[in-house]
């Protein structure tokens, strides 16, 4: 295939500038600011006390919480992927699944403000149903809810794709060589939908690293991320180093991420 | 592929049909060529009516733009790019800015209408001669609550909110400053306190009201308190003032202890272009009739003097709002306090609501 | 799968249900005469008079879709021809690092990519206004695109491109004709998101822009300390019911002049 990578070279210009311009400069830009204190002089104290206890329990709550969107996320997306792919209209079901997505986010949580209230409607349910009143807001349950509400449109639509175009005489193959529905839903349609799987995972989980507004709107800051702290710093605190500092972090934490996945994708795929 | 053309092809065409009428829109209105001022404010913060008067008074086209937070207002004026003619900072900011050097000092020759402002809101620390900056609106920090969810508690004092009875009631205002300012004022401390054992002091009596905490939140509190989702807020006197607009149960106070007095001001960036329509249009919002119509509009108190005769009785002579100067006297106005300690202040507010959970 | 009819339908009316449970209260309380959201008082049309009323709002919607249109067609554009350069790379611990790199926006809070697109906006001296937010809102919108768009190449059997390139195909007809059709259904899904990115970023837009320029959500967010109007909430009502129209009344046309909407049906 080398001829080919020569063939499409010339066409990656606009996105290798964009790289340079738009990724390199302004991580360059979160590098050169993270050496510096709040009086301008250069200093490796940020480094030092991004080491401290704080950020060390701010990194944990942000890989807990993201895990958690994430697997809620796929738990929800993949049934609907899959479901969507067997309905008359597909195209327009998924487009249906976006729009909601193009309503202003902050909008949106403040219904899910009023929704999730004393007096919203989930509790007069709850009360109807004999479960009885219960305090939604501000708990860790409606924090996961309201982030994979946000992200889920981003895991079903990669996983829709993969699973849109699997070839319906593979899974009739396995039926007839007496494969169960299980069996042939592990064995057969989820190894061929791991691309789509893992872009999903991918948008979810590494902007759930750095969620905030809604840490702050739905969890009453009960539940803090790494997020809160780097929003706290430029717009609070103004201090530019530490903020950097943390985003620094935040990018590594990314790295290693896409490594170890990447690494799977070795045994994972055929090419 | 050749309907992924045809696709883009629409897009682009209906982007540019779209520009169009825009420009149409924009254009109705003869400017670039006349002249304009570009004005920064927080949203909802200024009547759009009068924005119209003013420029058919004075043939100044007037570009508004909005911000959500000091520091964020600060950070795009100190990058330039825009020339903002006014911004409309708190107080606190309004010393950094000065640090900064951002700021134009405003010509009192030119703005007859000053006089209309109460003298009580004239030459404060934060801006000594009002060389820089000219109030806007301004307000306390206090206690909002519903009587009707609690079974006869009131609130004089900042202790009030320790009452065992309000756990997991209390909603406190996502802001380092207010919530450890409190902490202060409950202990007889200054709001501007730098000393770090008094600090130290607040924070171990903050964490003590932990258990009452419901929530720490921005500005959604005031829906909360509406829906009578919440209790019992620590949040500043002008949205308390919406609150009560929209559920007449609530009330609010200014304990005893004394609390903060906060001020927004109008001031002319350095970056500005239009100096002297800057100065116009500080001049109108002063006027008498323009002040009382922008206070009805966005419901906080003006400190204009002259305004407060165009006024609801009602409105003006409600001590929540308008508290006499007695009662003013407990109150202080924050004081920059540095960088450094700020970061202080929002490291030990970190530390707090880390403890929430 | 014909056993399980039934499991289906209900599952996926519990998931829109719940994806329009908001949309549906926005909509509701912008009839109510009460100004908030909380206490229906009693239907009125009048924060949908507003909506009409106001010309800034207006303005500042057109641009808002403007932004959003060009910066999603144009990210999908330079997206789709990245996740060509991607998938095309030999070396497997390159494409593992143009892809880190890649990621690096979505990963960065709003703030930091705000900030320091200021900072380069300024430096370069770009006027702050529609082409600074569009520049920055296709720069964030990247990366969605070439994500949403890789699975579908890396599914893409070789021997599907060997059998074209055998059969004489130029590289330039194998591009068009065999790849792009194939990941026309990544494409779209990086459009479409892309669309999401650019209608909800507050931070990155509030930073970039300036002179005027504004874009709903800087609106919305600055609004919030002395309350969101209702006239906002008519607007998004507003802004929903002629997407849905738009979305059913293109897909109905697209399916009687027989043309599937994303029909790539090989």
């Amino acid at each position: 295939m080398n001829n080919k990578k020569t063939s499409f070279s010339f066409s990656s210009v606009p996105y290798i500038l964009w790289i340079a311009l738009f990724v390199i400069v302004p991580i360059a830009l979160v590098v050169r600011y993270s050496f510096f204190d709040l009086s301008g002089h250069f200093t490796f104290n940020n480094y030092q006390s991004f080491f401290s206890s704080i950020y060390f329990k701010l990194t944990i709550n942000s890989f807990w919480y993201a895990f958690l969107i994430t697997f809620f996320s796929l738990v929800f997306a993949y049934p609907t992927a899959y479901f969507l792919t067997k309905t008359k209209h597909k195209q327009l079901w998924l487009l249906l699944i976006i729009i909601p997505s193009w309503i202003n986010l902050l909008l949106k949580t403040y219904a899910f403000i009023g929704l999730f209230g004393l007096y919203g409607p989930i509790n007069a349910f709850l009360k109807m149903i004999g479960i009885g009143e219960h305090q939604l807001l501000f708990t860790d349950f409606s924090f996961v809810f309201v982030a994979v509400y946000i992200f889920i449109p981003f895991m079903i639509l990669p996983i829709f794709n993969s699973l849109d175009k699997l070839n319906p005489a593979l899974i009739d193959a396995a039926r007839d060589l007496g494969a169960g529905a299980w069996t042939t839903f592990r064995r057969v349609i989820l190894p061929l939908t791991m691309n789509g799987v893992k872009s999903g995972i991918q948008v979810v989980f590494i902007p759930s690293l750095s969620l905030f507004m809604i840490t702050r709107l739905i969890a009453g800051n009960k539940v803090m991320t790494l997020g809160t702290a780097i929003e706290q710093q430029f717009l609070v605190t103004q201090n530019w180093g530490m903020g950097s500092t943390i985003a620094v972090f935040l990018i590594l934490f990314m790295f290693i991420i896409m490594w170890f996945t990447g690494q799977k994708e070795k045994g994972g795929t055929k090419r | 592929m050749k309907d992924i053309i045809r696709a883009a092809a629409i897009i682009s065409i209906v982007s540019i049909i779209l520009m169009l009428v825009n420009a149409k829109l924009n254009g109705s209105g003869n400017r670039s060529d006349t002249n304009s001022i570009t004005v920064f404010n927080w949203g909802e913060y200024l009547d759009p009516a009068l924005l119209k008067q003013f420029e058919q008074e004075t043939n100044i086209k007037v570009i508004y733009e909005t911000f959500d937070s000091n520091e964020a207002m600060m950070t795009k004026i100190e990058q330039g790019g825009t020339t903002y003619d006014i911004a409309v900072p708190s107080e606190y900011a309004i010393e950094k800015m000065k640090e900064a050097d951002q700021l134009l000092p405003i010509d009192h020759k030119k703005l007859p209408n000053l006089q209309n402002i109460d003298p009580y809101f004239l030459d404060l620390p934060f801006d000594p001669h009002n060389e820089y900056s000219i109030p806007y609106f301004w307000g306390t920090l206090g206690i909002a609550f519903n009587p009707e969810l609690l079974e006869g508690q009131t609130f004089e004092s900042w202790e009030d909110l320790w009452n065992p009875t309000l756990q997991q009631e209390v909603v406190l205002v996502d802001s380092a400053r207010e919530v450890i300012g409190m902490g202060l004022n409950t202990l007889g401390y200054s709001l501007n306190s730098t000393d770090k054992t008094e600090l130290q002091e607040a924070v171990d009596k903050l964490a003590t009201l932990s258990p009452n905490v419901k929530a720490i939140i921005g500005d959604e509190i005031t829906q909360l308190m509406v829906n009578g989702e919440a209790a019992v807020a620590l949040t500043w006197s002008g949205q308390a003032a919406d609150m009560m607009a929209d559920n007449e149960s609530i009330d609010y106070v200014v304990p005893q202890e004394g609390s903060n007095l906060w001020f927004d001001n109008m001031v002319i960036p350095k970056t500005a272009a239009n100096v002297d329509g800057a100065h116009a249009f500080i001049n109108f919002m002063l006027d008498a009739e323009v002040a009382a119509q922008n206070a009805d509009y966005v419901g906080y108190s003006t400190p204009n003097l002259a305004a407060l005769a165009f006024m609801d009785p009602a409105v003006t002579g409600d001590e929540r709002y308008y508290p006499d100067e007695e009662a003013r006297d407990h109150l202080e106005v924050y004081k920059d306090l540095g960088l450094t300690m700020l970061g202080h202040y929002n490291e030990l507010f970190l530390k707090f609501k880390m403890n929430l959970q | 799968m014909t056993k399980l009819r039934k499991l289906p339908k209900v599952y996926l009316t519990f998931v829109f249900i719940i994806l329009y449970a908001p949309i549906f209260y926005l909509i509701f309380y912008s009839f109510n005469s009460g100004g908030t959201m909380s206490h229906f008082e009693s239907m009125t049309f009048e924060h949908y008079a507003a909506v009409f009323e106001d010309k800034r709002l207006i303005i500042i919607l057109i641009n808002t879709i403007v932004i959003a249109l060009l910066s999603a067609l144009i990210a999908t554009t330079i997206g789709v021809l990245g996740a060509l350069t991607i998938a095309f790379m030999k070396n497997r611990s390159m494409r593992n690092a143009v892809l880190s790199l890649n990621n690096i926006l979505i990963v960065s809070p709003d703030v930091i990519i705000g900030a320091s697109f200021l900072i380069l906006f300024t430096i370069v001296g770009v006027k702050l206004g529609f082409a600074s937010v569009l520049i920055s809102h296709i720069a964030f919108s990247i990366p969605i695109v070439v994500i949403m768009v890789l699975p579908k190449l890396q599914e893409m059997s070789p021997s599907l491109i060997d059998a074209a390139v055998d059969l004489g195909a130029s590289k330039r007809d194998v591009l068009m004709r065999v790849v792009i059709p194939y990941i026309k259904p990544g494409i779209l899904a990086g459009f479409f998101l892309a669309l999401t990115y650019s209608l909800d970023d507050f931070a990155v837009t509030f930073f970039v822009t300036g002179n005027g320029f504004s874009t709903l959500s800087v609106e919305i967010y600055s609004m919030a300390r002395a309350g969101i109007t209702l006239t906002i909430n008519a607007l998004s009502g507003l802004i929903f019911l002629v997407t849905i129209v738009l979305v059913v009344g293109y897909y109905a046309i697209n399916r009687k002049s027989k043309t599937p909407f994303a029909g790539v049906r090989k």
